[in-house]
């Protein structure tokens, strides 16, 4: 065994706990995981079974943990893992697994397998079998700050900008401010009108906020690319900015995987719970409707989905915030059929939408159909979410089967019928 | 060996040897899976977790939306032969009797009629989700040597037990031995295979219960 593969072997034993023990042992291989995934059910290609995505790991825990399996492996009948079958098994965890998690709502045995492929990334990503886009994003979030190396002075010009056009100068660096905000590159650079969306409201409810100059980035690509010492010194870099500011509240954007990466993975990242809280945007808005700050001046007249991003509601838990704001600003919401935890995956979470391989954006493309099919379904032009990276993979979806579907984001939609 | 010695052997060595082998097994295997333990969550919980876990046990045995219509033959086959194979073990007659014998516990049983339809309704779930298996990609796509194995030694006691009552093929006393055997066949390789999730399912529903209600989601 070569000193890598030696390394991935480790790492994957070191991973395994009880309840991946049990998950391996309650599957009874009846496939039903596959219609509930996108990759599979978009495609028709059995590989795309979420189990089947694991195999690798399967195996590693069945020749380490269990007796028939050490068995086999003393006397030579089992079979090791190679280099070639990670390399192969790259494409089924990181280009067609979004991380969406519906798998592990419908496993009849309760197995959580989206929970069993992040830790499988661990081990690839220890042994280097991960795709060119997450490394490089990884790397830019470590050594520049951000996914997109976006650098400070960059995001000081944006929120300035932000300042001019909402009238609300937006703080930076200030000690004993209620919330300390983060934002997400993507944000940052394609949609700003967040930014300015979150100034107006909190400016209107008299809340006190500041922005960190070393912690803007709520984003944590090491998660997604399985490498829990880089997501620790993402994750760390919001910890100590939050603690030095003295903040009550970190405020996750709307991002779906910098809300798990900070609310739900952060604290076992860095061993110890948080001093403060972490909340994201959406409650916050939701908790100010219910107080009757959030009035709006007028509606949203055109009929309108909503896409529920899975890291945020079905892998999250902010459950019901979503569909009480759209209702507060939208007159003609229409809820589809597979809403809330069951929604489907725009098709690039999970690190995903970082893979620009001619395969991995045909493969995004085609599982876009799903989406495709609900906003036809639904017969609506407008389709409402609240999470930016499901935005830009959506647009690109949308490009690509030349609909005009017109895709907002919640807060900022909330902010445009704001009353003033 | 002549049947009467076949029957003897089955019900007296071949029955303690499997029963051990089953009970040994099963303690082994639930101890190497359980006591791997795992990390506390350190993340603040949006609510407690209290009995999700046991919901998630109970709310998992009933299909997810739209999924009945995705895969009908998996979710009408496997409760007709779950139940099926309940009722035989633990309401016909033969199997209560024998439950007494070892435990002293007894409770009334189903006539032999019900449990014969039962039987013909068990198997014939059972064969058409081997069809299912045969004909879904991606269940024929996961099968290994080991789902067509463990189907055929759940399969066989259903079927021995019925041809020794319907005195088919074989005369009774063979029959009646063959279907005991095949009994301790599958006992023997419960533990060591897929089948094991009649123990593991109950953990791997708490753990994903548990787990995703620290969340705030009920799954």
């Amino acid at each position: 065994m070569s000193a890598s593969l030696d390394k991935v072997s480790q790492t994957l034993k070191g991973v395994i706990d009880a309840p991946i023990a049990s998950y391996f042992e309650s599957c009874v291989h009846c496939g039903l995981c596959a219609e509930a995934c996108l990759f599979y059910t978009e495609t028709g290609d059995p590989k795309y079974t979420p189990i089947h995505k694991l195999e690798p790991l399967r195996r590693v825990y069945e020749q380490e943990f269990t007796l028939l399996g050490r068995l086999k492996k003393l006397v030579g009948l089992s079979r090791p893992i190679t280099d070639d079958e990670l390399d192969q098994w790259q494409e089924l965890v990181y280009d067609s697994c979004t991380l969406c998690g519906r798998c592990s709502l419908v496993c009849p045995v309760g197995n959580d397998i989206v929970y069993m492929v992040r830790k499988f990334r661990e081990g690839m990503a220890v042994s280097g079998h991960v795709p060119d886009g997450i490394r490089s994003a990884t790397k830019r979030t470590v050594e520049i700050g951000g996914p997109m190396g976006l650098k400070w002075p960059a995001v000081a010009n944006v929120l300035r900008k932000a300042g001019e056009a909402t009238g609300v100068t937006i703080p930076v660096d200030q000690e004993g401010a209620d919330y300390l905000v983060l934002l997400s590159s993507m944000e940052i650079v394609n949609y700003p009108e967040y930014i300015e969306a979150l100034a107006r409201i909190f400016n209107k409810a008299g809340i006190s906020f500041t922005v960190a100059s070393d912690a803007f980035e709520a984003t944590n690509a090491g998660i997604q690319i399985g490498s829990s010492d880089l997501a620790k010194v993402i994750v760390s870099r919001i910890v100590d900015a939050a603690e030095r500011l003295k903040v009550k509240y970190v405020l996750s954007p709307e991002c779906g995987h910098a809300y798990m990466a900070i609310r739900w993975e952060g604290p076992n990242l860095i061993g110890r719970p948080f001093g403060f809280e972490v909340v994201h945007v959406l409650e916050l808005l939701d908790e100010l409707r219910q107080k009757g700050v959030l009035k709006m001046k007028d509606t949203f007249k055109d009929p309108l989905i909503l896409h529920d991003p899975c890291q945020i509601v079905r892998r999250g838990g902010v459950l019901q915030a979503p569909d009480a704001l759209i209702r507060q600003v939208a007159e003609n919401y229409i809820p589809i059929a597979d809403q809330q935890k069951w929604n489907w995956c725009c098709g690039g979470g999970g690190g995903a939408s970082a893979i620009h391989t001619e395969e991995a954006e045909a493969l995004r493309a085609r599982v876009f159909q799903i989406k495709k099919r609900q906003i036809e379904e639904a017969g609506v032009g407008t389709m409402v979410t609240f999470c930016a990276n499901c935005r830009i993979v959506m647009e690109e979806g949308l490009d690509h089967y030349e609909m005009n579907t017109k895709l907002l984001g919640l807060t900022e939609l909330l902010a445009e019928h704001l009353e003033d | 060996m002549n049947e009467l010695q076949f029957l003897t052997w089955v019900r007296g060595p071949g029955l303690d040897i499997a029963v051990g082998i089953f009970l040994l097994g099963t303690v082994w295997r639930l101890f190497e899976i359980y006591t791997l333990g795992r990390g506390k969550d350190l993340a603040a919980p949006r609510r407690a977790a209290g009995a999700s876990g046991l919901h998630t046990v109970f709310r998992r045995s009933l299909p997810p939306p739209g999924m009945l219509k995705r895969s009908p033959v998996s979710y009408i086959g496997g409760y007709i032969f779950h139940i099926g194979l309940a009722v035989i073990v633990f309401l016909g007659a033969p199997h209560i009797m024998l439950i007494a014998n070892l435990t002293g516990l007894s409770w009334p049983g189903l006539p032999a009629q019900i449990i014969g339809l039962a039987t013909v309704m068990t198997m014939a779930a059972m064969l058409a989700m081997l069809v299912d298996r045969i004909n879904k990609p991606a269940k024929r796509f996961l099968s290994t040597f080991e789902d067509w194995f463990t189907w055929a030694v759940t399969f066989l006691p259903v079927l021995t037990g019925w041809m020794a009552v319907q005195h088919l093929l074989l005369p009774y006393t063979t029959m009646l031995a063959l279907h005991i055997l095949s009994v301790e066949i599958l006992l023997i390789v419960l533990p060591f295979t897929k089948l094991f999730h009649v123990f593991t399912l109950f953990g791997s529903r708490w753990y994903n219960g548990s787990a995703n209600a620290r969340k705030g989601v009920p799954v």
